[in-house]
């Protein structure tokens, strides 16, 4: 393989790791706030493309975009007032049927908005062919914006979780939920807030994401699993490790099509995810201890 | 009396069906046993999940896949040809010893292949194989890893099935003969044989219940009831809870393949979609609707929804009938909607002594 190849496959896996990153990043809000794994998350990223195409035939795409990021963030906050929130504490097993019935009700009702062709949003910048050229590589602008733009996301959420006082709050209720509202947090509604948080950040995933691999009703599902891997293979609840554990990912899937048939892509990295899960299910980078101490 | 009581619910079981099918028969309406007979094909992945999930209380979102094994083991051992690979010795020895079976495809051209009976052997032994593979791990997670890393080996199981020809990829395997089991029996969508079918399917569906039924009244049930109260405990009172766990989920792992095994030979045909995670879901929709820990409940219900949705009642709006089952099951009746053990106690509580 030639050194440029090797960069077109490197430049690949982090941009599509990036993205594993993102969805990693959904799940672990929520988990971190209320201990769900919300299975619905894929579906926020296949509902913020969809919402931002259909959007941007009436509006200029940044607005669209804006738009969409918006609408789905109200999404995200409905399902935690009308489906989570009368929950009165939910067994593991509840937690876990509600949320994949609810993505499946999410990508139902795509269906039937959308109907199931396969869409895009237009590229950012330039158009589907043209390209840059990186030390002999040759990407399309769109990776860019989707390095940039992660990266950005990863950084603002750091700053807001250990900065402002609403993030604070947010950590404060995952740390002790009982301690939290004793020291005045509204409990709920920052729950609430970490659904549209969540919700918002999967909307930005899937609007980044659709110019380069296109958007149907039902490409939640993938992502959401390969987001868990990355999720689980940073140690569940810790952002900052899904970030590398979602290159490392990246990189894997994209260098196992060197080896094996492109169709058993997605095979290769959920069998990641079992041996993670069945060797050392609190991550590479997590504790050994403090992982067993969560409640799975 | 004692034995009377104990097969009550079977014996009026078998006399319902029974009347369905003489009704069917009388008002001409037969087309509705080929339906019922697919849906109690299907209820016995379902009963077996109910033991998993009910009983001993863990979650798996890969039965699918099992069902897949056996549909595909049918479909793989019956129409690959062996006409290339005639004069070996080992193909010819097997013709010998009776085990061949030719005839012609949809083609008109002549098919030499292995009788379903290898097929069935090796169904159950490639289930065997991936459930221990899978389970020995799987089960030492609990909740949502447990969930995941089932789901995980689901998708992997379907992506395999999708992604490779020798399983013809998207369009699955047709033309997947009958399974003649004896002379006079055998599982195919004949209509002379509609009836006999009907009734086979639900002779293995009662067969099952009642050795579950035995199962769950043994020590082993008792040990799964213990391991879904409070595994510690469980252990602590000397119940080897990963052997217990792990044998659950075998046996119900090798019920979702005889079903997929023999729901293939009866409709001639399988695809990748019966490994997709829709299908593992919509099991634990029906076990969950069932009341979690209720084999007849689970029985019902997978037997009514698989039947309105092989009718087509649901229409396009199929999946997502399942999807609203499981949210509105978990948020309104999370102990199923046919929760007779708190309808009792209500009972006892207003209308008798303490």
């Amino acid at each position: 393989m030639t050194t440029e190849q090797l960069l077109q496959y490197l430049l690949s896996g982090i941009t599509i790791g990036s993205i594993y990153a993102i969805t990693a990043i959904g799940y672990n809000i929520i988990y971190n706030a209320t201990g769900i794994i919300n299975f619905a998350q894929g579906e926020f990223l296949m509902i913020g493309a969809m919402t931002a195409i259909s959007l941007s035939a009436f509006m200029p795409l940044p607005l669209a975009i804006v738009c969409a990021i918006v609408i789905t963030a109200l999404v995200g906050a409905l399902i935690e007032i009308i489906f989570i929130r009368p929950m009165k504490k939910p067994s593991v097993l509840q937690m876990i049927i509600v949320t994949i019935g609810l993505s499946i009700l999410l990508r139902e009702a795509a269906l039937h908005i959308w109907d199931e062709k396969v869409r895009a949003l237009p590229f950012f910048t330039g158009s589907e062919v043209s390209s840059l050229s990186l030390f002999g590589a040759h990407v399309s602008p769109q990776v860019i914006w989707v390095l940039a733009i992660s990266a950005l996301m990863v950084v603002l959420l750091n700053l807001f979780f250990k900065y402002s006082l609403t993030g604070k709050s947010i950590r404060a209720c995952s740390a002790d939920r009982a301690s939290a509202k004793l020291c005045g947090i509204p409990v709920q509604r920052m729950i609430t807030l970490s659904f549209m948080l969540s919700a918002a950040i999967g909307a930005v995933g899937g609007c980044i994401l659709s110019p380069i691999t296109q958007t149907q009703y039902d490409c939640g599902t993938s992502l959401a699993i390969k987001g868990f891997a990355t999720a689980v293979l940073g140690g569940l609840g810790n952002s900052t490790a899904a970030v590398t554990a979602g290159l490392l990912l990246g990189l894997l899937e994209t260098f196992s099509i060197i080896v094996l048939p492109l169709a058993y892509k997605d095979a290769v990295s959920i069998a990641l995810l079992l041996i993670i899960l069945f060797v050392r299910p609190s991550g590479l980078f997590g504790n050994a201890d403090t992982g067993r101490l969560k409640e799975f | 009396m004692a034995f009377l009581k104990k097969f009550f619910p079977f014996l009026l079981f078998a006399l319902v069906l029974s009347a369905i099918q003489v009704i069917a028969t009388c008002t001409e309406t037969e087309y509705y046993l080929t339906q019922l007979t697919m849906a109690a094909w299907y209820s016995l992945p379902v009963l077996g999940l109910c033991l998993v999930m009910g009983y001993a209380g863990q979650i798996s979102l890969g039965h699918a896949a099992f069902f897949a094994v056996g549909g595909y083991a049918a479909g793989v051992v019956t129409t690959t040809s062996l006409i290339p690979v005639q004069t070996n010795s080992l193909v010819s020895l097997l013709g010998k010893a009776g085990l061949l079976v030719s005839r012609t495809n949809l083609y008109g051209l002549p098919l030499l292949h292995l009788t379903p009976w290898i097929g069935l052997l090796f169904a159950i032994g490639t289930s065997l194989l991936l459930s221990i593979l899978i389970g020995v791990p799987a089960l030492k997670l609990k909740g949502h890893y447990l969930a995941m890393a089932t789901m995980g080996f689901g998708i992997i199981i379907y992506r395999i099935l999708l992604g490779t020809s020798f399983f013809g990829a998207a369009d699955g395997l047709s033309d997947i003969p009958a399974f003649r089991i004896l002379p006079v029996l055998s599982v195919s969508s004949d209509f002379s044989a509609r009836v006999t079918n009907y009734y086979l399917a639900f002779a293995c569906v009662l067969i099952l219940l009642i050795l579950f039924s035995n199962l769950l009244h043994s020590r082993m049930g008792r040990a799964l009831k213990a391991i879904h109260n409070n595994e510690e405990a469980a252990s602590a009172s000397g119940i080897n809870t990963a052997r217990d766990k792990l044998i659950v989920f075998v046996i119900s792992a090798l019920c979702a393949t005889l079903g997929g095994f023999f729901l293939t030979h009866y409709t001639g045909s399988i695809g990748p979609s019966e490994a997709s995670i829709m299908k593992s879901v919509r099991y634990v929709a029906i076990v969950a609707a069932g009341g979690m820990a209720s084999l007849w409940g689970t029985l019902i219900l997978g037997l009514i929804l698989n039947f309105l949705s092989l009718r087509g009642v649901f229409g396009s709006y199929d999946d997502a009938v399942f999807g609203a089952i499981l949210v509105m099951i978990m948020l309104f009746a999370p102990e199923g909607l046919f929760n007779i053990g708190k309808l009792k106690s209500l009972f006892r509580k207003t209308h008798g002594p303490a």
